[in-house]
């Protein structure tokens, strides 16, 4: 594995710490990290012990309060929040447990959101074709103009998972992408992820099954805001022969 | 560079919230078209009491026997008789700026012909009443000084009266009586509609005031003398010099007041549009009320949207928006939200006055002032806003990571 060799992703004693009035709380307690390019690290561990605030760190969404964050090569632990906000518009990719799409706001105008606040001004008919492009490469071809109420959990996933693709990031994030859904719609999504994965894409996420984080190659688990464990998995998962194994004959996966 | 977007950003979030939007432009349509037609309306009614006041004639003096204060009437116009013939003669005859004078008698009468009756205003006048009040005559001629002189019974009758007595028969030379009186019509008015005070002026017969003295009001004093002076620039002269005339020849002395008015058309016609002024002060004063409503509503539906958008706001800054963009996008969303209420109260409010001017005959309506005065409320509401939610959009995107990991 670490196909590529150079770390993406490097942590050096990062730690971030919460502050409500007289309340401290270390939720991240000195993680050293590297990951490298065109990992799937999966990033376990018990409730509340750090994962998505590290999560949030990575995805340049938090400043850490000491340490440093190395993300391809830049110090973004230094920069400024509208630094901040253009890496997570044009290196990173970030996919929420619940989704976070704009209600009532069709899939294709989802998807073209981060474009909207990218470097390039495109037409309209730009945005249409990208989104509409990588919406087809998540399998929501012919769902372009429905909203996100008249599409199933899985399919606004997919969603969410095109719009942080949009803009090509180097890294793919997700927070518990597959907490809200059923297991044969978390294998699809799995699916997806691997897909990327081979096509290049570095993908860090966090979940609680056992089962789903071995579709990564690379298992972190936390404990107390600091890594208890981080194992290579010897023989992850292939979502299309798992898919395999439960479809029945009259009910194809499309992942 | 980032505007167009920020443009497209914002169009899109007000159609994805229509109805949220029609409601929030609602506020400012209604407030601008108050504002307007209001305005409008009370403009219509202030040109409408000035041409009324112009049908008076041109360069009018009015003197009304009774005295009055400056604060207003006491013994009322026309309510002590102390006007005396003898009063406009002297008026006639000693004062140079004076081109016309008529002595007025007035009273209400039953008249008759044929088997019609009808109830009307009784004018006593003399011959020069009809060029003062610039009142032509639509069918046969004025009576003359001649028949002033001789108190002849001959009449001259408004539009209405006509109508009223004879119908659709020819009038001139036709005999009618008022008060039993047999008096032949020489002559009918033109239309002149109605008067400032909301009366019908063509519902009149008029009469010489000698006849009107002699055969029907059997007084002896005037109710009132029109006077009439060659140029506007003689108005106040020849009003002061009425006064003394008048004082002098009713032998009052230094210390008492005036047992009778003078007034210049100009003091009517102030009077009268000072009280239209108010009105339409008092009507822009509500729709104002109405306008301000209306712009806070517009930031009080903004506002509870910001928090009902914290986390809209969220995942916009997790794809990269900067917190300048959710700011431009708000202030893009209220002033395009303002400034399409601001027309459409324009177009709607324009619509109304006219929709008025032409139900209540009233001249045009429409005021610029208030147009730009609405048009320039609606734009600072929604300038205002943009200041006004600052703080609590800041207070969303400081708080992002919080709302976009829930
Ligand atoms: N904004 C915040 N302010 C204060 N404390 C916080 C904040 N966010 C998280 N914490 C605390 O930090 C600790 C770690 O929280 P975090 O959300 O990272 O856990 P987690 O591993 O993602 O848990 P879960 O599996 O339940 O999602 C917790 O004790 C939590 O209460
Ligand atoms: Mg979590």
């Amino acid at each position: 594995m670490s196909a590529n060799g150079a770390a993406v992703i490097q942590l050096i004693g990062v730690e971030k710490t919460y502050r409500a009035g007289e309340m401290e709380v270390r939720a991240v307690r000195g993680i050293s990290l590297e990951i490298c390019r065109g990992e799937f690290v999966a990033l376990m561990g018990s409730s509340g012990s750090g994962k998505s605030t590290l999560m949030n760190m990575l995805g340049a969404l938090d400043r850490p309060t000491a340490g440093r964050y190395l993300l391809d090569g830049i110090d973004v632990s230094q920069l400024s929040r509208d630094q901040l906000a253009d890496i997570r518009n044009g290196k990173l990719g970030f996919v929420f447990q619940s989704f976070n799409l704009l209600p009532r706001t069709s899939a294709r105008e989802n998807v073209e959101l981060p474009l909207l606040y990218g470097k390039h001004q495109l037409t309209n008919q730009q945005l249409r074709e990208k989104a509409d492009r990588v919406l087809a490469a998540v399998g929501l071809q012919g769902r372009e103009d429905h909203h996100p109420s008249q599409l199933s959990g899985g399919q606004q996933q997919r969603v969410a998972i095109a719009r942080a693709l949009i803009n090509g990031p180097e890294v793919l994030l997700a927070d518990e992408p597959t907490g809200n859904l059923d297991s044969r719609t978390s294998i699809e999504i799995m699916g997806i992820f691997q897909e990327l994965n081979d096509r290049g894409i570095t993908i860090v996420m966090v979940t609680h099954e056992q089962d789903i984080a071995s579709y990564a190659r690379r298992n972190v688990v936390m404990r107390d805001g600091s890594v208890q464990s981080d194992i290579a998995v010897a023989q992850p998962l292939i979502a299309k022969t798992e898919l395999g194994k439960v479809a029945t004959a009259d009910d194809q996966p499309t992942a | 560079m980032r505007f167009g977007s920020t443009l497209k950003i914002a169009f899109r979030a007000l159609r994805r919230n229509k109805l949220r939007s029609a409601l929030t432009a609602l506020g400012i349509i209604i407030g601008v078209a108050a504002v307007i037609a209001m305005v409008g309306i009370g403009n219509g009614a202030k040109a409408q009491v000035e041409s009324q006041i112009a049908s008076l004639g041109e360069n009018i003096i009015l003197i009304f026997s009774g005295s009055t204060t400056a604060s207003g009437i006491r013994t009322g116009w026309g309510g002590a008789g102390t006007l005396k013939v003898e009063d406009a003669e002297a008026i006639r005859r000693e004062l140079p700026g004076v081109t016309a004078v008529s002595e007025e008698v007035s009273s209400t009468s039953q008249i008759a012909a044929g088997n019609q009756n009808w109830f009307t205003r009784v004018l006593g006048e003399s011959a020069e009443y009809f060029d003062i009040r610039q009142w032509a005559l639509s069918n046969g001629a004025p009576f003359t000084p001649q028949d002033v002189r001789s108190a002849n019974k001959v009449c001259v009758i408004g539009a209405t009266t006509a109508s009223q007595i004879f119908g659709s028969d020819d009038p001139i030379g036709q005999t009618l009586r008022v008060k039993n009186v047999p008096f032949t019509v020489t002559g009918v008015l033109t239309s002149k509609g109605l008067s400032a005070q909301g009366s019908d002026q063509d519902d009149v017969l008029i009469m010489p005031f000698t006849s009107a003295m002699k055969r029907i009001t059997g007084g002896t004093t005037l109710r009132s003398i029109n006077v009439q002076v060659a140029n506007a620039s003689d108005l106040d002269p020849t009003q002061q010099q009425i006064i003394s005339l008048l004082r002098q020849r009713h032998g009052i002395r230094v210390d008492r007041e005036d047992d009778f008015t003078v007034r210049t058309q100009k003091e009517i016609a102030d009077t009268a549009t000072a009280t239209t002024d108010v009105m339409t002060g008092l009507l822009g004063a509500i729709a104002g009320v109405s306008l301000v409503v209306g712009g806070i509503g517009i930031m009080n539906i903004m506002l509870v949207s910001v928090t009902e958008r914290t986390r809209e706001i969220g995942t916009r800054m997790a794809v990269g928006a900067h917190g300048r963009d959710i700011l431009t996008q708000f202030l893009i969303e209220a002033v395009s939200l303002s400034a399409v209420g601001g027309l459409l109260g324009i177009i709607l409010g324009v619509g109304v006055s006219k929709a008025l001017s032409i139900w209540k005959e009233w001249p045009s309506l429409i005021s610029p002032t208030s147009i730009v005065v609405a048009l320039l409320v609606s734009a600072a509401v929604g300038i205002f806003f943009g200041f006004y939610l600052r703080e609590p959009l800041l207070g969303s995107i400081q708080s992002m990571p919080c709302a976009t990991s829930e």
